[in-house]
């Protein structure tokens, strides 16, 4: 396509970002995102274990901490981790499953757009009074009394954040569901693929809990209503209920997707088929399915009562057998393969007895009786730490390696990887590994400060210094990635030389349309089947002919921005005069532009087979 | 089939709600989507449920002394009617009938507005009675349940109208028939919830 290799100027290209529907740039915008969200979580991360070093710090104040572990943990899960896996679902679900596009790139832009407005808004707080600091649970009791605007700049961005990601989740199912290539059937499907298609369908049914609670927490706040009002007949408990139904399938929501991506990689470097990949999916549901059953393990002690908190441990204890079956399935795909230790391998490997540890831990913090010891203390800290770090995290660097080739078209280095994994490797168990101690022996959670001669210091120490190991990696991954860009050494369509799936049989990056021809699919890990039997490529499973592509549009940013706008008025209501005309100028953009969308008609346009053929002849250049 | 395709009667698909690849990506996300939105509307009939009759003090109102059941009668049969006549409107559809398809839908936005109207007259009889959202727990949850689903209502109005006004002079086509469908099953939806609503609110709180 001759518009697409064009030389573009800075401006054009900002442009073009900003109205593209195309979901590899919309991937790259989530990446690009997520990560920056990713360095001022991590920034804030940092702030934390300094003011923890030594006792009676003061390097922040004590309501400065409170804010700053609240937007940490709140920036981690909602504006760094679930981004840059969107990222990956964005640049590889459709690649995988043999698309050339999601079911909807409109609202597939929309979805980003939300998210990006809502975590603009959240961080704005920083600079407008105040951020909020209840922690990111943001427990109803606290909330209610927060002084200042903190509070309502996290209902409000998570809000808009929110309604951004379940966009999200809807379009990636549909696309799964009605946009696999022929022969392409549900069990063929690469585990990435399966497991984007079950975090998908939790972040539609567990979202909308988070945005009644957040509406009510809102209405609360700003418009006087009562739900959390003790004194008017309101109840607080509510707000942990509606938290925690949408909190526990969100760790799933972040997990399955980061055992997608080790998945992937565990049979590529193994060069194996892996390991029982039938029982992979059965306990991907089963993992997606028991993740709704489990939310009151969160609630041990607020007194629900024996009964619920028997019944909701052993359901807790009882998702330890999917998540071994799927522990067991990656060490066998290793057994007998002949593997190759790459950047991403290394996390892979490193993920393993990481990730177990926060799974030993979990399931000492299910018994519920054991919770009343362990519950507020650094040993839940560190808990969740050792799942979401050595998880969700490192399956984020390791996707980082693994894909960047096939989004940018160039390597990642591979030693600068490997320093990058040993730094925060060792950074990670250094921080977290002494923290289960710190929270035995009686450290609380969310403290700003301790004393001197409490058995806290040394081991404090040691955990800061571990923060500071963990920031090195990262640096380093960042002098990587401006290294290799500028370099820019241009790969071929399959760079590791084991690609599996679909998107290793296409050109990196691939061209806006992905498949010239889409590709016939005879079983699972459908490119190293044509491989073996000595293809370079698949086989098409149709004649060429022309493509049918969606048009670019600014309308989604307008929307998304038009909320950005009514937030504001709804975080001034009752304070300015001003408050309400905003909401409603704000609303109005918003389904002003939404009117716009649905009576312009929007037909997309057709590539003709005669250019795919030019293609063809030059090669691809995109 | 193409979405841009001049059809005819005999042309007309069985299923026009799902002859193209985005038509049935519609369908497939919007069934999705309604999922989503039950598990919103059962959120807020737990917390409803969690708070009714929740007040500060003894002199306010509860279900009991609010509701009646005349009113709540007639706006049921006036939301469930619309319902009805949203069938009829797809069964036209279905038949290529594109005039009283029109015609059709049309009755079903009246009915729609009339229903909003009697939701409005009610709230507005509550206030006077000491019923307000910000009087106690119990009304913060009563009118963010019924609320939101009087604001569903609104807001398929206003949807139901832009689609007539829209594709008024153009007849029915694979570009547009997707989206009537798609509107029928969000109207039939907010019936839906409707009738838990006038279980759980309307008559356990007469009765309960």
């Amino acid at each position: 396509m001759s518009t697409y290799a064009q030389k573009k100027g800075f401006g054009a290209t900002v442009w073009d970002f900003l109205t593209t529907v195309d979901h590899k740039k919309i991937a790259i915008l989530y990446l690009l995102a997520g990560g920056l969200f990713f360095l001022v979580g991590g920034l804030e991360a940092v702030f934390i274990r300094i003011q923890l070093a030594v006792p009676n710090n003061d390097f922040v104040s004590a309501g400065a901490f409170n804010e700053i572990i609240t937007m940490h943990g709140t920036t981690m899960i909602f504006l760094a981790a679930m981004p840059i896996l969107f990222g990956f679902m964005n640049a590889v679900m459709p690649l995988q499953i043999g698309a050339r596009d999601v079911a909807f790139p409109f609202l597939n832009a929309l979805g980003f757009w939300l998210f990006f407005f809502g975590g603009v808004f959240l961080n704005l707080s920083w600079f407008m009074g105040g951020a909020p600091d209840a922690g990111w649970t943001s427990y109803a009791s606290l909330a209610i009394h927060s002084k200042g605007h903190g509070i309502d700049f996290y209902v409000l961005g998570l809000q808009i954040s929110g309604l951004g990601t379940l966009i999200g989740g809807i379009n990636f199912l549909v696309t799964i569901i009605n946009m696999r290539a022929p022969g392409m059937t549900y069990m063929r499907m690469p585990l990435f693929t399966w497991t984007t298609f079950v975090a998908s369908a939790l972040i539609l049914f567990a979202f909308p809990p988070l945005t009644v609670g957040l509406v009510l927490m809102m209405f609360d706040r700003m418009f006087g209503s009562n739900f959390f009002v003790v004194a008017n007949g309101g109840n607080t408990v509510i707000w942990e209920h509606l938290f925690w139904i949408f909190g526990h399938p969100e760790v799933y929501i972040l997990v399955l997707p980061a055992f997608g991506i080790f998945s992937e990689i565990f049979s590529t470097f193994s060069r194996k088929r892996l390991f029982g990949y039938s029982s992979m999916v059965f306990a991907t549901v089963l993992i997606g399915f028991l993740g709704f059953m489990v939310w009151a393990h969160h609630m041990f002690t607020t007194g629900l009562g024996p009964v619920a908190n028997a019944i909701f441990a052993v359901a807790t204890m009882a998702i330890g057998v999917p998540t071994g079956i799927k522990i067991f399935n990656w060490l066998f795909t290793m057994w007998g393969g002949s593997v190759k230790f790459t950047a991403p391998m290394h996390w892979a490997f490193a993920f393993i007895p990481s990730f177990i540890m926060g799974g030993v831990t979990g399931v000492m913090l299910a018994a519920a009786a054991a919770d009343y010891q362990y519950h507020d203390t650094y040993f839940v800290v560190a808990h969740f730490h050792y799942v979401i770090v050595g998880g969700v995290v490192f399956s984020i660097f390791a996707g980082v390696q693994y894909w960047w080739p096939k989004i940018f078209g160039t390597m990642l280095n591979e030693t600068l990887g490997k320093l990058t994994f040993w730094l925060f490797f060792i950074g990670f168990h250094m921080t977290f590994f002494i923290q289960h101690f710190l929270g035995l022996w009686g450290m609380p959670r969310r403290v700003f400060t301790y004393l001197p001669g409490q058995g806290f210091d040394t081991a404090n120490m040691i955990s800061s210094i571990g923060a500071l190991f963990m920031s090195l990696g990262v640096i380093v991954l960042l002098i990587n990635v401006v290294v290799t860009s500028v370099k820019n050494v241009k790969v071929g369509d399959d760079p590791w030389g084991d690609g599996r799936t679909l998107e290793w049989a296409i050109p990196s990056p691939p061209p806006f349309y992905n498949f010239k021809q889409l590709p016939l699919v005879r079983g699972l890990d459908a490119f190293w089947i044509e491989k073996m039997e000595g293809k370079k490529g698949m086989t098409p499973a149709e004649p060429l002919g022309d493509i049918h592509m969606p048009n670019a549009s600014f309308l989604p940013f307008v929307i998304a921005f038009g909320l950005f706008i009514a937030a504001f008025g709804a975080l001034y209501n009752g304070e300015h005069s001003w408050a309400i005309p905003v909401i409603v100028i704000g609303l109005l953009v918003t389904f002003g532009s939404m009117l716009v969308r649905s009576v312009k008609d929007d037909h997309g346009f057709h590539i003709h087979k005669e250019e795919l053929m030019d293609d063809n002849d030059k090669g691809v250049k995109a | 089939m193409h979405a841009e395709e001049k059809l005819t009667y005999e042309s007309w698909p069985a299923e026009p709600e799902r002859s193209t690849l985005e038509a049935k990506n519609k369908f497939t996300g919007f069934w999705l989507f309604l999922g989503g939105e039950t598990v919103l509307f059962s959120s807020l009939f737990a917390t409803y449920l969690a708070l009714k009759d929740k007040v500060p003090d003894s002199s306010m109102p509860l279900a009991k002394d609010l509701f009646e059941l005349p009113l709540t009668f007639v706006a049921t049969m006036l939301l469930l009617t619309s319902s009805l006549t949203s069938v009829y409107a797809i069964y036209q559809m279905k038949n290529f009938n594109f005039k009283k398809m029109m015609l059709w839908f049309g009755i079903t936005a009246l009915l729609g507005a009339a229903f909003l109207g009697s939701e409005v007259y009610e709230f507005t009889n509550y206030v006077h009675e000491g019923h307000k959202f910000t009087s106690s727990a119990f009304g913060s949850a009563f009118y963010t349940l019924v609320g939101f689903h009087g604001g569903h209502v609104a807001f398929g109005l206003m949807w139901c109208l832009t689609l007539m006004i829209r594709n008024a002079k153009r007849g029915l086509n694979l570009y547009n028939a997707p989206k009537f469908y798609v509107f029928s099953l969000y109207w039939h939806f907010i019936d839906v919830v409707w009738v838990f609503i006038f279980s759980v609110v309307y008559l356990m709180g007469m009765v309960g």
